[in-house]
């Protein structure tokens, strides 16, 4: 059962139902299934937590989800991770589900679609300055853009433009070359080469899921740290 | 020779041209980059985890040339404006 035919190439194209401008296509229907599926899970988990020493087999695995990311995120940040786990951990789990769904047959991963991968970057574009001016005032936060001479002004501002497309690109490509390398696979080849593609494709989802949350870490905690950096300096 | 096959030939070779040539410097690129981080666990195998993970974002960052290389390919191939602009004259 496939929704996507091989000439296609983005679950944008395969339209469900359209009203006017508004279509329902096969990445808003695979989007709301992980959402679904996350949001139903967490609840089901949490509904009993315990602090006893024998907690349970879920309990255990969240535990260490949250525990790794808050470590990645205190190290990376040199901060307390508190205030940046909610965004970046969400970042991390969302896109790690849609890549390790794409097992299950028939299923096509949101984020092989720019629009997803698009709206994720935006969402990283728009959260740098705001934590940026939450941890430092306005002033302080534009000040960076200046450093060091207002000659790099023009190089800091493409920067940012720059690499917030990277991020929705490089997700992008890489999700969208491991389905279709895997669909041509089974066109041409169908007995073991899928398989060990298709391999490949779950290991590059899950190591593009942990890059793109720790870039929009770097990102965010290049524009919050600046300042402690000079203090430690003068000292 | 017509213009669809003019354009039907030029899509295809370009395509093929773009992911072969922009596949081999990011290549080049991320054998040094993984050469320098295996010598440094090498000479400091305490920090390992802050070399590995370095290591991950940028390899991450050369890999997105090769990535852009081949979403124009891809677009070359399977969304094609000029093709569908000679295909619906056609008609």
């Amino acid at each position: 059962m496939n929704f996507m035919d091989i000439k296609q190439i983005s679950p944008d194209q395969v339209v469900f139902f359209q009203y006017h401008f508004i279509s329902l296509n096969l990445t808003i229907v695979f989007t709301w299934a992980v959402m679904a599926l996350l949001v139903i899970g967490s609840w089901l988990v949490t509904r009993r937590l315990s602090t006893a020493p024998k907690i349970s087999y879920w309990q255990n695995i969240l535990e260490i989800l949250v525990t790794g990311i808050q470590d990645q995120i205190s190290e990376i940040s040199r901060q307390k991770a508190k205030r940046y786990m909610p965004f970046i951990g969400s970042l991390f789990i969302f896109i790690a589900t849609c890549n390790l769904l794409t097992v299950v047959p028939g299923y096509e991963s949101p984020t092989a679609s720019l629009s997803t991968t698009a709206a994720l970057a935006i969402c990283v574009f728009i959260s740098v300055p705001l934590f940026g001016i939450a941890q430092k005032g306005v002033i302080g936060y534009l000040k960076q853009y200046v450093q060091p001479t207002v000659f790099m002004l023009p190089f800091n501002i493409m920067g940012e433009l720059s690499r917030t497309l990277a991020l929705a690109v490089r997700l992008f490509g890489n999700l969208m070359s491991a389905s279709k390398i895997v669909a041509i696979l089974l066109a041409i080849i169908p007995f073991i080469f899928p398989v060990i593609m298709q391999l490949l494709g779950l290991l590059t989802g899950l190591i593009q899921a942990y890059i793109f949350a720790v870039l929009a870490m770097v990102y965010i905690a290049s524009a919050t740290q600046v300042q402690e950096h000079t203090e430690a300096q003068k000292k | 020779m017509n213009s669809i096959s003019l354009i039907g030939m030029a899509s295809v070779i370009t395509a093929g041209l773009a992911i072969a040539v922009g596949a081999i410097g990011p290549a080049i690129g991320e054998g040094r980059a993984v050469a320098s981080a295996l010598s440094s666990i090498a000479q400091q195998p305490d920090e390992k985890n802050t070399i590995t993970r370095t290591l991950f974002v940028g390899l991450a960052m050369i890999e997105s040339t090769a990535i852009y290389c081949f979403v124009v390919s891809m677009i070359l191939l399977f969304a094609n404006p000029f093709w569908d602009y000679v295909i619906s004259a056609a008609k």
